[in-house]
């Protein structure tokens, strides 16, 4: 118990958030290379979703990169990726790439199944009579189903947010900055104090990011819509 | 690029980590059921604690289990106890859901009709509402299941005697030696997909009421 | 001895009588001042009766139904079942002793047609050789071939032969009482009727005490031994038998629900049975023109009705159409109008006169054979007689509506 209140008092003192290993460094090391796979992802998912969904075409690859998603443990992907980044890894840190890679494949599945889904939901004779008043494909896309698929989307986005946001924790134990660093050094050192610091932050980050995003997500629902929230591709716990 | 020579002669420490593996998965998944089921007839009982039930396990299902790990080594050492309650911590909220879905997924009108007919709420629960919320409930326990395989790596982090596959992971990257690593991955992806299958088969075997759907004769 | 548990099919079948005293519903959340669900209610239904509560929804009909097998608590009042307050017995024994029939049927998805059946008896306690012999019996009584459905799932079945296990299963322990709650409400009405007409042999057979809810005035009236009418703020507005309520509805309220067509709804009491048919002229092919012609003459409808050997009609022939000599042949017959069996209702008798555009529908026998004629006026005269309201029968014979028409050769 007194490595919880340990873990309290290390982040309070102000000395800790100063320097290369300070809470703001690692903190703005964990978002920024959070916030940059994600962005990542979206830029392959969405678009790739999104045609999906619009089309319909391709529908099977949705459904299973849901189940696919799924199984596939993180740890499992940033291991298979490492030997192979092993040789060109060298100059970034260890642990940079691989963890980056695995954190953008992570994500996309959750995004791509989200828009998939939500633009399906969107009902289809509405569609046809936009399509019949003679609105072009790109129109109905974001005019009509963008709108309505929205929050749908939006929730994939934070399923994959919340799990880039644990990949990158895990990075840390191969080398990479962020947050998680907190826990790795405060394990080999057995500094306890340290280790808590690092959850109560992770925690934090990590619940801060959840509900931030679903409040987004409850925002961006039109008033006409009751959509409930949907764990579609439930991503495992990372 | 594999060794498989060295594969063949690691067979009983592969076999080790394995069984040491899904025993650490399947405690979790158990004990796991348990809780929630427990629950699950709390908030049958009491509806208003569906939102703070599920709401507070949302909110450790975001944590990452690695923190949640290393949180207890301060507490619980390296024990079994450490691996295990952040797993089971995991399960509750894809069980909670799960199994409640289960029991509100009996249409009203049979339970009208028990009701009617001289069920007491002991025997309405145990021979209709259990047996039809047995699907999600299977469900469930395959979502945890795989779920559950998949952390179970992460333990390697903390240290080597309880780090099943995720030990050849961990190895495999310190000593530079891909064929570890590939053997953890890819049997735990192994694992977590035999689970999936399994329970998939389980699920349909004990429901031969969903299967049965002949052709309907007209009235 | 708890109800239900020691009856065999063959001993006579006990019914019990039902009795609401005062009851009164009235929610927790009923703003004050407002109307309970019931209100008051008070009625008698004797044993083996069928008592049918109707009226618009939210008059608590439902209410009052559930109250006699406690799923809901009366707020005042007491039921009785054969003299005894429901409120003093068990409950479950109480609920294993009335059978109980909802729209929905609510079989239970996860067992067999048999099981579901022996649901009850299953809960008493019945052994399991007489649980197989009870569930292939009660298949059986609802028209269902045992050794088809009985390993079914309620997934496999149609809304029709599911609403019939409901029935069977609330059949199951032989109870003294039933409930149903719109039980054939869910289904189209063509199985609907079918249903119903079931329904009511069984009950011939049967003889229960049955309380029936429903919001359709139709089937109140046909399968109500009594109607109870019941309206907005849970009263009962009426209480007797189909024929009174009709012929004399107690308010405003009951004569609008019924509906302003309740003199044809009166027609549906009666059959063509009931009516002394009309004499008609019958010749065959072959008889000789003349004589025909003379007997046609004589009597005041117009046209001779032509007919095999066997006694069933060919066809009309109008008395004009006579050749001066020789003998009678089919040709001369002209269609012929819509044929009528003695158990149809006048209501239905009129209706297909009424579709033919006829005045005069032949009645036959089960093998074809004439028996004489319904016209029109003759079911006009059949409503005087019952009532003495004379608006309706006016209407019905008023020259300018074009009833008055000659047979299909005019």
């Amino acid at each position: 118990m007194d490595a919880i209140l340990g873990g309290f008092i290390w982040i309070l003192d102000a000395s800790n958030w100063e320097g290369r290993d300070g809470i703001a460094t690692r903190l703005m090391e964990h978002v920024g290379f959070s916030a940059t796979a994600v962005l990542a992802a979206l830029a392959i998912a969405l678009p790739v979703g999104l045609w999906i969904g619009h089309t319909g075409r391709l529908a099977f690859l949705a459904v299973n990169l849901a189940n696919l998603g799924r199984a596939i443990p993180s740890y499992a992907v940033m291991a298979m990726i490492f030997p192979i980044s092993l040789s060109y890894a060298r100059d970034f840190g260890l642990g940079v790439i691989p963890t980056f890679l695995a954190m953008a494949v992570l994500a996309i599945p959750p995004v791509i199944v989200n828009a998939y889904t939500g633009i399906r939901e969107v009902d289809r004779d509405m569609v046809e009579a936009g399509r019949g008043v003679g609105m072009r494909e790109r129109e109905i896309l974001t005019r009509l189903e963008l709108p309505i698929a929205l929050p749908v989307i939006v929730g994939g986005i934070r399923t994959a947010t919340v799990q880039v946001i644990a990949t990158a924790t895990l990075g840390a134990f191969f080398g990479t900055g962020g947050l998680g660093r907190y826990l790795a050094d405060g394990i080999a050192r057995r500094d306890f104090d340290r280790v808590w610091a690092g959850v109560i932050l992770v925690a934090a980050l990590a619940v801060t990011t959840e509900l931030v995003l679903a409040y987004v997500q409850r925002r961006l629902t039109s008033p006409g819509l009751a959509k409930a929230e949907r764990p579609i591709a439930g991503a495992s716990a990372t | 690029m594999i060794r498989w020579d060295w594969i063949v002669d690691h067979l009983d420490d592969i076999a080790f980590r394995t069984g040491q593996h899904l025993w650490l998965a399947a405690i979790a998944v158990v004990v796991g059921f348990v809780v929630s089921f427990g629950l699950a007839l709390v908030i049958r009982r009491l509806p208003r604690l569906y939102s703070p039930i599920t709401g507070v396990s949302g909110v450790l299902y975001t944590i990452p289990s690695i923190a949640l790990f290393t949180a207890l080594v301060p507490i619980t050492g390296l024990s079994i106890l450490t691996a295990e309650v952040p797993l089971v911590l995991y399960t509750l909220l894809i069980y909670v859901r799960n199994i409640v879905a289960g029991f509100q997924s009996v249409p009203a009108e049979v339970l009208e009709a028990a009701d009617g007919m001289g069920f007491t709420p002991g025997r309405r629960l145990l021979e209709i509402e259990i047996p039809l919320a047995i699907p999600l409930m299977v469900s469930a326990i395959r979502i945890a299941s795989v779920s559950t395989i998949g952390l179970v790596m992460i333990l390697a982090l903390l240290g080597d005697n309880l780090a099943a596959l995720g030990f050849f992971i961990r190895d495999g990257i310190s000593t530079f030696f891909p064929t570890k690593v590939y053997v953890g991955a890819v049997l735990s992806v192994a694992l977590a997909f035999a689970a999936d299958a399994m329970f998939v088969a389980i699920e349909r075997a004990i429901t031969p009421w969903t299967r049965a759907r002949a052709a309907r004769a007209v009235a | 001895m708890p109800y239900g548990s020691t009856t065999m099919p063959d001993q006579p079948p006990r019914a019990s009588t039902v009795e609401f005293e005062h009851v009164t519903k009235v929610y927790a959340t009923t703003a004050r001042g407002t109307p309970g669900a019931v209100n008051d209610l008070s009625l008698h239904v004797p044993a083996g009766k069928i008592c049918v509560l109707v009226g618009p929804s939210g008059c608590g009909k439902t209410t009052s139904l559930k109250m006699v097998n406690r799923l809901i608590e009366p707020t005042s009042g007491r039921i009785l079942l054969d003299g005894v307050d429901a409120a003093t017995r068990n409950v479950t024994e109480l609920r294993r002793g009335i059978g109980y029939v909802i729209q929905q049927v609510g079989l239970f998805p996860h067992q067999t047609i048999g099981e579901n059946v022996t649901t009850v008896p299953r809960l008493l306690g019945w052994p399991k050789a007489r649980r197989r012999e009870r569930a292939e019996e009660l298949l059986q009584l609802v028209g269902l071939e045992p050794a088809t459905y009985r390993d079914r799932y309620p997934s496999q079945l149609s809304g029709g032969e599911r609403q019939r296990v409901g029935v069977a299963r609330a059949l199951a322990a032989d109870p003294p009482v039933m409930l149903m709650d719109e039980p054939f409400g869910a289904v189209d009405p063509i199985v609907r009727e079918r249903l119903q007409n079931e329904f009511l042999r069984l009950q011939e057979e049967l003889a229960k005490t049955i309380l029936f809810v429903t919001h359709d005035i139709d089937e109140a009236i046909k399968m109500g031994d009594l109607v109870a009418v019941m309206q907005g703020g849970g009263k009962l507005a009426q209480f007797g038998a189909p024929a009174e309520i009709l012929a004399n509805p107690a308010s405003e309220f009951v004569a609008r629900f019924v509906g302003a067509d309740r003199g044809l709804k009166r027609l549906s009491l009666s059959r063509v049975a009931d009516l002394e048919l009309q004499s008609v002229v019958t010749a065959r092919p072959g008889d000789d023109s003349a004589a025909a012609r003379e007997r046609t003459l004589a009597d005041p409808f117009r046209y001779l009705l032509l007919v095999d050997a066997e006694n069933r009609p060919i066809g009309w022939v109008d008395q004009d159409d006579f050749p001066t000599s020789g003998v009678l042949t089919e040709e001369l017959a002209s269609p012929m109008s819509p044929l009528l069996n003695r158990r149809a209702t006048l209501k239905d008798a009129l209706s297909q006169l009424l579709d033919a555009d006829v005045q005069a529908g032949i009645v036959v026998d089960r093998a074809g054979g004439v028996l004489g004629l319904v016209t029109v006026e003759m079911v006009a005269e059949r409503m005087r007689e019952t009532t003495g309201e004379s608006r309706f029968i006016d209407e019905l014979l008023d020259p300018d509506d074009g009833l008055q028409r000659a047979g299909a050769t005019a």
